[in-house]
């Protein structure tokens, strides 16, 4: 186990690490103006990270060991369906919820 | 700029982002019963919740350290984790960028996946905000995941009840996140950004620090800004 000046050095260091990396086009770049290349890829940004964030955690759950669950894979699919369909987060998380619950009580 | 619009927008994004709270309870109770169970003291774990606010990098830090990985490996790691950080910066930049400096302070620490990803989503569906509307709906955003998030690590820790694993709610997460990709698609760029990063994300997931993830998300960037111009997609 690490000791606790090592473990305030490792929350420190990660504080001041992570809030470097939030801060360094908001508060460095600001107001300038950015080029039209760069805002391009920027526009695809959360649309790209966001599915490559969730892709491996549906398909292998670190709950299952990894191994593909028909559960989360049904709860997965029903989420992203309604939020396609409706274009409301809302009722996406509340139907995938739903299934993710009753799928799980019931197998 | 009157102050009842950016009152407006602050509820608007308390409203857009309550769902979350489902998810920030649990995970962050996680974390506060798994750092117990490490040994770590109450003030130790809360530091960790306040001081870093990063799920991911949490949960990999804390698993370094149950490891004993020097803590140099510990530190590397968990960035590397919250490297996408970095890539959300940039993004939200051309909306809160003409801030003053203090408030693009505030922002970027309650930068975290959720509150990003959902105030970028408001921001494309209704461009014709000021900064300061936009800086309201993300304070309204922050305010159920960011408070919450230190209050359910320190209920986790200080509890310490375990969380039955039965009902699948390690995938609140998941669930959060697929349920907010689909009104991201709004044009084909979007959809094939999306559908790149995924099969790039999957291809990659093999590469150790999380780097498929950076992998992927870049790869998707790119795949996007080249289908708009292409495709002559107005953005």
């Amino acid at each position: 186990m690490t000791d606790t000046t090592q473990l305030w050095i490792i929350i420190i260091a990660l504080g001041l690490g992570s809030f470097g990396l939030r801060f360094a086009f908001l508060g460095l770049v600001g107001d300038r103006a950015m080029p039209e290349w760069l805002l391009r890829h920027l526009r695809y940004t959360a649309v790209a990270v966001i599915p490559a964030l969730v892709a491996p955690l549906v398909l292998w759950p670190t709950a299952t060991g990894g191994e593909p669950d028909a559960t989360r894979l049904a709860a997965a699919a029903a989420t992203f369906a309604v939020g396609y369909l409706t274009k409301n987060v809302f009722a996406a998380m509340g139907v995938g919820a739903a299934v993710l619950v009753s799928f799980s009580l019931l197998l | 700029m009157a102050a009842g619009t950016a009152m407006s927008s602050y509820w608007r994004g308390l409203r857009d982002g309550l769902p979350f709270l489902a998810v920030v309870g649990p995970f962050a109770m996680l974390f506060g019963v798994l750092a117990t169970e490490s040994g770590l003291a109450l003030h130790e774990t809360m530091g960790f919740s306040v001081v870093v606010i990063a799920g991911a990098a949490q949960f990999t830090a804390l698993q370094l350290i149950n490891e004993n990985a020097p803590t140099l490996v510990v530190i590397a790691s968990a960035l590397a984790v919250n490297l996408r950080m970095a890539m959300y910066s940039a993004s939200i930049t051309p909306h809160l960028g003409p801030l003053p400096i203090w408030k693009r302070a505030i922002a970027a620490y309650f930068l975290v996946d959720q509150t990003y990803a959902q105030s970028v989503l408001d921001y494309e569906r209704n461009p014709d905000q000021s900064p300061a509307e936009k800086f309201a709906y993300f304070l309204g955003v922050m305010t159920p995941i960011c408070p919450p998030w230190y209050l359910f690590t320190f209920l986790g820790a200080s509890l310490g009840e375990r969380i039955p694993p039965s009902l699948g709610l390690d995938f609140a997460l998941p669930i959060a996140f697929l349920a907010m990709i689909g009104p991201m698609l709004r044009t084909p760029a979007h959809r094939i950004a999306a559908l790149a990063a995924v099969v790039l994300a999957l291809a990659f997931a093999w590469l150790p620090f999380n780097m498929g993830l950076l992998v992927a998300g870049l790869g998707g960037m790119i795949a996007g800004a080249q289908a708009e111009t292409r495709l002559g997609i107005k953005p």
